[in-house]
């Protein structure tokens, strides 16, 4: 009889993944957050590293996911994520830390914070949501805002002449040799999904190798400051932000070295970034250890 | 007993500091705070698990303390005047979300770049105004070397006990100058208290916890400020610390901290042997700030007189605790000028002989005192 009626029950096709919280999201129909999040704890899932991993979310609409996880959460000031993440680091190494921040967050008062945690190859895996506009304060002009966006703060749109250029993150990044991994993903479509997530999950499979710092920007939607449907804010991505922000990898260190070890180059230009490298260190410093 | 060593105060503290079991130091180079970072960079990385790690900004090493304090660990940061204004922000966000951490701010003279000379001008910063909000942290005045080594653990504790932020204040004499120091033993680690809040990932052991300082519900963010300062009110009645010297019998008592109060001290040394009944009360704890120690002396004596590196900072607390009831009288000098033993027996003499004063170091009125 019981085999009856467990042939009778549905397979699950669908279902929240664990490391996901069973809370109301608080986002905006047609934003990319939750599809975002949810990818995230998917890989979370995968990975089952749920009871060792601490997620930080700075200011902006990326702080509210402390309530979205089944992880252990830190809330952090206005940009510092990657400074509150490289202290959860060092002091528990055997952790994995993520910080998932805004474009605003990231790329303007915490660009110290970003470039130097990439720097160091912090062992840490940053989530950057890129939607070219300040959402939580209600839509103002951010590092990322294209050319002529118009947003609260650039009402006739961004001129470059006046508020200057956005800032490519991945690109910038990829100029740093901590960072192991540097990809721009976006989610407007399942194929972009199945990538994004094929991405994220890449990123902390990377920091359990103690590759050093990895950054996914996801090139998301803000319907509501963008003042536009969801179809249609996806269609604004797809002609406007894309073309900007080239989707790929813009930098993957220890894919390079491998592919480079392969053709029998035994001294690669750049060599993968492990954590634990010992580093060169300065006569001085050795006068004074001898 | 154990040995005693000559060291510099910067490097007592810093020493002090990893034998409380502090393995990770987070910081930003500026003077005069130097030696506790350069020793850290030295020591840290030979202890287990120790990290030293030099940080981008000020910024930065202040939200890397919360982080690993959220963690659970012990950890610190140093600084000095300009930086720990950088801090604030930080210091501010450990306040909100009840995390303990040492800040050592070694101070030069302000406001802006200032100069590098000790300096006592961050007093209100430290006890009234150390970051947004409503908010206090702990602070310790050091007045000798061997304090710089003996307030850390303290420091630690209470910031462990209480779930605050705790900062010893002390100042570019302290942190420069050497003194024979016995270092405090070894903390062993199974005395750290235990954590349960910290973010250590559940492990499957337990519910997902959450480190935040955000309340966008009013109501919710006054309970939260309402039970912190109910644990503030225990601090304030069980934490106060003070030395009082030779004030039984003391006609005019002398308030100072640290540096100051080391003057001070030589100044009613100095009085006494004119026979003057002069003694002073040195506020070891700043927040809380030692009320009851005032209290108790304003029976014993007819007037007070505060000295500081300041233009008149901690003077207020004690004008605070005092209320009317006795004189109280102020000198001072700022910018890095160290008062003379010499200025403040001129002083005492004037308190003695009845006078209320005011002493700043405006020319006009220094011009008769220096003399």
């Amino acid at each position: 009889m019981s085999s009856v009626s467990e042939s009778l029950k549905s397979p699950v096709l669908f279902e929240r993944p664990q490391a996901l919280a069973d809370v109301l999201t608080n986002y905006c129909p047609g934003c990319s957050h939750g599809i975002i999040q949810r990818l995230v704890a998917e890989a979370i899932d995968d990975l089952e590293i749920e009871g060792r991993t601490v997620g930080v979310c700075p200011v902006g609409c990326s702080v509210t996911a402390y309530d979205f996880y089944n992880c252990d959460m830190a809330q952090a000031a206005h940009g510092r994520a990657p400074a509150v993440a490289t202290g959860m680091k060092r002091a528990h190494p055997e952790n994995i830390i993520f910080t998932y921040q805004g474009d605003g967050d990231l790329a303007s008062i915490g660009m110290a914070e970003t470039v130097h945690a990439a720097t160091r190859g912090e062992n840490i895996t940053v989530f950057f949501v890129n939607n070219a506009i300040y959402g939580m304060t209600g839509g103002q002009m951010a590092p990322t805002s294209i050319p002529g966006q118009v947003t609260q703060t650039s009402p006739y749109g961004r001129d470059v002449t006046t508020a200057g250029y956005p800032i490519r993150v991945c690109e910038l990044l990829s100029t740093l040799d901590g960072t192991a991994l540097a990809q721009r993903v976006t989610v407007d479509c399942p194929k972009n999904v199945r990538i994004a997530k094929k991405a994220i999950k890449k990123a902390f499979e990377y920091q359990i190798e103690r590759r050093g710092f990895s950054i996914i920007e996801i090139v998301a939607t803000c319907p509501t400051n963008w003042g536009l449907s969801p179809d249609a804010a996806f269609k604004w991505l797809d002609e406007n932000l894309l073309p900007y922000y080239p989707l790929g990898v813009h930098c993957d260190r220890p894919a390079e070295a491998a592919a480079a070890a392969e053709q029998g180059d035994k001294d690669p230009a750049k060599p993968p970034v492990l954590v634990d490298q010992v580093a060169v260190r300065t006569p001085q410093q050795a006068r004074t250890d001898a | 007993m154990a040995e005693k060593v000559l060291m510099k105060g910067n490097e007592a503290l810093a020493e002090a500091a990893v034998r409380a079991g502090c393995k990770l130091f987070f910081g930003y180079p500026i003077t005069p705070q130097t030696e506790v970072a350069a020793y850290m960079s030295k020591r840290l990385p030979k202890v287990e698990g120790g990290v030293y790690l030099q940080a981008e900004s000020e910024v930065a090493a202040i939200n890397m303390v919360y982080g690993a304090s959220a963690s659970g660990a012990r950890v610190m940061t140093s600084s000095s005047s300009p930086g720990v204004s950088l801090k604030q922000e930080g210091i501010s966000y450990l306040i909100g979300s009840d995390l303990p951490a040492l800040i050592v701010n070694i101070q030069r003279g302000g406001p802006g770049l200032g100069g590098i000379q000790p300096s006592q001008a961050d007093y209100w910063q430290a006890t009234r105004a150390v970051g947004h909000g409503d908010g206090h942290i702990i602070v310790l005045a050091p007045s000798t070397v061997q304090e710089m080594a003996d307030l850390v653990a303290l420091a630690f504790e209470l910031g462990d006990k209480y779930r605050m932020p705790a900062m010893i204040l002390a100042d570019g004499l302290l942190g420069q100058m050497m003194e024979p120091v016995v270092l405090p033993d070894v903390l062993d680690s199974a005395a750290l208290p235990d954590k349960p809040w910290a973010l250590t990932g559940h492990q499957g052991q337990r519910r997902h916890q959450t480190i935040n300082s955000l309340h966008l519900d009013a109501q919710e963010l006054e309970n939260s400020i309402i039970r912190r300062f109910e644990r503030y009110e225990t601090v304030r009645l069980v934490e106060q610390r003070a030395e009082c010297y030779l004030t039984d019998d003391a006609d005019v008592v002398v308030v100072a901290y640290g540096a100051a109060s080391r003057v001070v001290r030589s100044a009613v040394n100095h009085a006494r042997d004119e026979g003057l009944k002069v003694g002073l009360i040195r506020p070891i704890t700043l927040w809380p700030f030692p009320t009851q120690a005032i209290d108790l002396q304003i029976e014993k004596s007819q007037a007070f007189l505060a000295v500081e590196f300041s233009m008149g900072q901690m003077v207020d607390d004690v004008r605070l605790v005092v209320n009317g009831r006795r004189p109280v009288s102020f000198f001072a000098h700022t910018g890095g000028i160290v008062p003379t033993p010499e200025e403040v027996v001129v002083a005492i003499r004037r308190v003695i002989a009845g006078e209320q004063i005011d002493i700043v170091p405006f020319k006009s009125k220094l011009t008769g005192d220096r003399a």
